[in-house]
């Protein structure tokens, strides 16, 4: 080896090191990163929702307000089942990462039945909601009122999609690193609407029914 | 540059504290998992009670709810979504904080400028006279 080869080999040995001293960063790192910019850009088009639902809120057109519509134990049954399954997708995302079957496969189960029935007492109380007469169509509050809370149940409904499309995945390829890079993904969105969830109840039920 | 690409792909995947899984981390895992749960079903029980409740100053309702949704989507944040102060979770932080900024600035916004609209319009029984 020359004594050029030496110094150029030692730089790169050198510029190694502090690579790794800044540590280098893992594939899982960078795509739950990538997930993540994705959730905020799904958050701050909630957030558009929102600001039009608190614009019109007191538009009844002469129609049923919230207060008069809202049953509050339908909406803490539906938080129960969405926080409960938030609670079985970490366990399902440990036990995928410990490739442990019983663990993953069951824990999937459970969030996928959880939000189903978060997603069937949503689809109730809507039927309900415009079998009383108060669709979308009848007033700028109603309205937005089904904007927010369906395109929410709508993303619950795409997640459990994901949901079977990431058991049917672990099963056909195994615990592979892309495929548990894809389980974080969906546990990521699923704890995203979990969030988004929390300022539906308190921010459209709750304060709907407390004014 | 292919190197450190290659270095990367063969260490693919390793982050301390999450690869290979076994007993106690399993359960310790689990645990942080379970004391989320736990703030998360409480901070709810309140909500719901507070929004109920004529135990207190009715104005102070939507206000106090508001401080408990945030004080909840925190606890998600930081149990469930592992949004951390880690090294790992630096840019995670950042890119909250520029998404925290973006929707206070569409809510506040568009409050602020509708009630503003609001209050300078001419009631609406006026306007239906002026058009007859």
């Amino acid at each position: 080896m020359s004594a050029f080869e030496a110094t150029a080999d030692s730089a790169y040995r050198t510029q190694l090191a502090g690579h790794e001293a800044a540590g280098v960063i893992s594939k899982r790192i960078i795509v739950g990163y990538g997930f993540w910019i994705f959730l905020l850009s799904d958050i701050v088009m909630f957030s558009a929702l929102f600001a039009t639902y608190a614009v019109l809120v007191g538009e009844t057109a002469g129609g049923p307000s919230g207060a008069e519509l809202f049953d509050l134990r339908n909406t803490a049954v539906q938080t129960a089942f969405l926080l409960l399954s938030s609670f079985t997708c970490g366990l399902a995302s440990i036990g995928a990462e410990a490739r442990r079957d019983t663990w993953f496969y069951g824990a999937m189960a459970v969030t996928f039945f959880l939000g189903l029935a978060f997603v069937g007492l949503e689809a109730r109380e809507f039927m309900d909601l415009v079998a009383r007469g108060a669709g979308p169509t009848r007033s700028a509050f109603l309205s937005a009122f089904f904007t927010l809370v369906g395109c929410h149940g709508l993303h619950v409904s795409i997640g459990l999609l994901w949901l079977l499309t990431m058991m049917a995945q672990v099963f056909a390829k195994g615990y592979r690193a892309d495929i548990l890079r894809r389980v974080l993904c969906f546990s990521l969105f699923w704890h995203a609407l979990d969030i988004i969830w929390v300022a539906v109840f308190s921010m459209v039920y709750l304060m709907g029914v407390a004014t | 540059m292919s190197q450190f690409e290659r270095q990367g792909d063969s260490h693919d995947d390793v982050v301390p504290g999450f690869d290979h899984l076994e007993g106690p981390d399993l359960l310790k895992s689990a645990g942080t998992y379970l004391i989320g749960l736990a703030l998360a079903t409480l901070l709810t029980a309140v909500s719901f009670f507070i929004a109920r409740t004529t135990l207190v100053w009715q104005p102070s309702i939507p206000v106090a709810l508001a401080v408990l949704a945030i004080a909840q989507m925190g606890v998600h944040l930081v149990f469930f979504l592992h949004i951390t102060t880690g090294p790992d979770s630096t840019n995670n932080v950042l890119a909250l904080a520029f998404g925290v900024l973006i929707v206070l600035l569409i809510i506040t916004g568009s409050l602020w400028i509708m009630a503003n609209l609001n209050h300078n319009m001419m009631p609406m029984d006026q306007i239906m006279q002026m058009q007859r």
